[in-house]
């Protein structure tokens, strides 16, 4: 048998919505690790990538950390995949984009309702923010981008088997449509 | 005055017609230096119309404001003919003697200065408007002047006039503008050949529009002519907003007599009784002289009703101002905006020579062609013919600025190649020339041997010369920023796609980008070209694709080896939180090494 593809995820700034979507491919899951095996990904808890065939990023680009996680994935995947609204544009957490960071920081930490204590964190294990939310196309270089907010279990499972086996990348309608 | 009498006068001027929108608020932009929550809803009253329509209308041209501009709002023009002039480091002096921000009027609210496309003074740049009106020739000691006249609070009226001097600057006359008929001669060879000679003499001599798109302008009045309405309209676009092309400005100066003589023509002809003249926003100065012209052909019976005496020949001309859009130049949002509305794009067909303005068949040329077809009326097609090559009869002025010693008006009989032209104006060191404006064709040294023709290098008349020091990718840049300035914001390939060239182009520029964004950059482009909604859209990716493609050492020398580059700088975007937080240790920075 031939030796399976490694396949690593990271959820950034997003919710992990697309990685619950992940695991709405149910008990396809099997079939799947019958040809690839997990790497670094929330599903094995690795928490160092190593070489890979398929990186799957959630979420867009918020902090230091996510730009460290998103260039170690970039270096070690032959195919970087932007899964889900918030790696492709940013997505809600974008919306922080139309306020300045210290405006965001006060509201959450110094002037929001019922904070004690206000201050904002200093502490250097807490990850620095970046000015605004990108999506991650503009700090590496993206491969397939998957939209959807999520993109289905099923949308998810039929991209990935297309990738496995080398096709084109085609949809039934119902799984791209969102209205 | 209050504001209520003062647009109770100007709406009941223009009979309380929304039509009149935009024109009414051009006049009180220039009143108040801006459109109060007050002036809109008054005007909504007035004119029917609802508020947020106004709001729409005045979010749409870049003159018209609703906050306070500075007494003197000074607007310098940002074209790349006046930054090859200086004008970049004129604007910083007047700003930092000024003691304003770009964009902010200052807190005493005496002035503002801000940065505006192209204000077709190349040849006589880096210039600037004041409240509306051209200054011309800037350099160090005239914006002294200007700072110093500003603090005195001196009137623009009242200014040195050479500095509100702008010249023709004809350098090379040919069949148009050595012509030496008298006004009223076209119009009598109407009256006596009748209308329908006239046409077949203007189809016969082969005019084609002289905006750039070519269009048979024989055919089109037939067209428009056919086509039943009640009313029909002529409309000349006086909106020269293409960077780098000043030759209507010079028409309107010297000739406008024969331009109107060509509308008159052609309302003659298609059976039109009313007329617009819809000028650039930049050329406010030409305003009253050519109303002064039209009162002049009025008295003497060359417009109003029964034209040189013949029964029934009715028409009259109007002259109404744009606000400072480039894409009013194409023909149907020109007629959006006569019709005082945001200068979007119509979907053709239908055309407008069926459905124009108000709906109704018109008639949209450019300022050259009326003049053109009513010297066709006078002299004859075959006079007109004699001249040009077999796909582009007559002459075409163009418009020349840059690197050479003789910028100026140039009119050339078509097939005239660029060599020829380059060694007239003395441009002796030529890298390129950027032929038809920001949207037109990059020519570099190889393709000299071209001619100015329809079907070779085919232009609207704008005609920039860059020498050998000159780096192209400034040019492209000034291109990229302008296109996203002036993208009308409608359809989404113009409106994204502009703005990921000019983010692209930026990139290049600052050092930071890869093949993989050149790559991107020829993917947009295509796209842009294939899916816009109109001309603008279509064109505006040509500076980067052509120079891509032509020029490609002003991208290569700059790129980073890699494949790939972020398209941020990754470190300075934890700059707020570093000042936020005061931290500054390892993991307050992100490394390069990327």
């Amino acid at each position: 048998m031939a030796e399976k593809l490694k396949v690593a995820t990271a959820s950034l700034c997003g919710c992990f919505g697309c990685h619950m979507s992940i695991l709405d491919i149910d008990e396809r899951i099997l079939d799947l690790v019958q040809v690839a095996e997990f790497d670094r990904s929330p599903i094995t808890d690795i928490k160092t990538i190593g070489d890979c065939d398929i990186g799957i990023i959630e979420g867009g680009v918020a902090n230091a950390e996510n730009v460290e996680v998103l260039l170690e994935f970039r270096k070690h995947c032959k195919i970087l995949i932007a899964m889900g609204a918030c790696a492709i544009n940013g997505g809600i957490p974008a919306m922080r984009n139309s306020f300045t960071l210290k405006e965001c920081l006060e509201e959450a930490y110094v002037d929001g309702v019922g904070v004690d204590n206000p201050m904002i964190p200093q502490d250097k294990e807490i990850p620095m923010l970046l000015n605004k939310v990108h999506p991650i196309h503009e700090v590496v270089k993206v491969d397939h981008f998957l939209p959807g907010c999520p993109p289905s279990g099923d949308t998810i499972w039929t991209f990935l088997t297309e990738l496995i086996e080398g096709k084109p990348i085609r949809f039934p309608y119902e799984q791209i449509h969102y209205d | 005055m209050s504001i209520d009498t003062y647009i109770d006068e100007i709406t009941a001027a223009t009979r309380n017609r929304p039509d009149y929108l935009l024109q009414n608020l051009y006049e009180i932009q220039y009143q108040y230096s801006y459109v109060s929550d007050q002036a809109i809803k008054l005007l909504a009253e007035k004119l029917a119309l609802s508020e947020s329509f106004i709001v729409g209308v005045i979010g749409f041209y870049s003159f018209l404001h609703t906050t306070p501009r500075g007494r003197f709002d000074i607007l310098i023009s940002d074209s790349i003919t006046d930054h090859m002039l200086g004008s970049r480091g004129l604007l910083d002096t007047l700003c930092n003697k000024l003691g304003v921000a770009l964009g902010q009027p200052r807190a005493d609210g005496r002035v503002t200065v801000d940065t505006t496309s192209c204000t077709g003074m190349c040849e006589q740049g880096p210039a600037m408007l004041v409240n509306g009106w051209t200054v011309t020739r800037l350099d160090q000691n005239r914006i002294e002047q200007i700072v110093e006249l500003i603090e005195a609070d001196t009137a623009v009226e009242e200014w040195p006039q050479e500095f509100l001097t702008v010249d023709d600057n004809i350098q090379r006359r040919d069949i148009l503008l050595s012509d030496n008929s008298n006004a009223g001669d076209a119009l009598k060879a109407l009256i006596e050949q009748g209308d329908e000679a006239i046409l077949q003499q203007i189809e016969s001599s082969g005019l084609r529009g002289r905006g750039g798109a070519g269009f048979r302008t024989g055919m089109k009045w037939r067209f428009c002519k056919q086509a039943d309405a009640d009313q029909h309209y002529v409309v000349c676009n006086a909106d020269e907003g293409e960077p780098g092309t000043f030759k209507d400005r010079v028409l309107l100066n010297s000739y406008a007599d024969k331009v109107f003589e060509g509308m008159t023509l052609c309302a003659g002809i298609i059976g039109a009784t009313k007329g617009y003249v819809y000028l650039r926003a930049e050329y406010r100065y030409l305003r009253a002289p050519l109303e002064q012209v039209l009162r002049k052909r009025r008295e003497t019976g060359l417009l109003g009703t029964d034209i040189l005496g013949k029964q029934g020949f009715n028409f009259d001309i109007e002259i109404h101002m744009g606000a400072g859009a480039y894409i009013c130049g194409e023909e149907s949002s020109l007629i959006e905006s006569l019709e005082g509305k945001r200068g979007i794009p119509r979907i053709r067909p239908p055309f407008p020579v069926t459905h124009g303005y108000l709906n109704k068949p018109t008639v949209v040329n450019n300022v050259e062609t009326f003049m053109a077809a009513a010297l066709i009326a006078v002299h004859g097609a075959n006079w007109f013919g004699s001249v040009g090559t077999e796909e582009s009869s007559g002459t075409k002025l163009l418009s020349i600025s840059g690197d050479c010693e003789r910028p100026g008006i140039y009119e050339y009989p078509f097939g005239a190649s660029m060599q020829h032209i380059l060694q007239d104006c003395g441009a002796t060191d030529a890298q390129a020339v950027q032929v038809a404006g920001a949207a037109g064709a990059t020519l570099p040294a190889a393709e000299f041997n071209r001619c100015i023709a329809f079907e070779d290098v085919a232009t609207g008349g704008s005609f920039m010369v860059f020498n050998q020091h000159r780096d192209m990718l400034d040019m492209v840049r000034n291109f990229a920023h302008f296109f996203v300035h002036e993208s009308c914001g409608f359809c989404t390939p113009c409106r994204v796609g502009c703005s990921l060239m000019k983010d692209l182009v930026d990139k290049v520029y600052t050092g930071h980008a890869g093949q993989y964004d050149l790559d991107e950059m020829h993917k947009i482009g295509e796209l842009m070209l294939k899916s816009s909604h109109c001309g603008l859209g279509t064109t505006a990716p040509n500076p980067m694709l052509d120079t891509l493609n032509k020029f490609p050492q002003i991208y290569n020398e700059r790129l980073k080896h890699s494949s790939y580059e972020p398209s941020f700088d990754l470190d300075a975007a934890l700059q707020d939180a570093r000042d936020i937080t005061g931290r500054d240790d390892a993991g307050a920075h992100i490394g390069t090494e990327s």
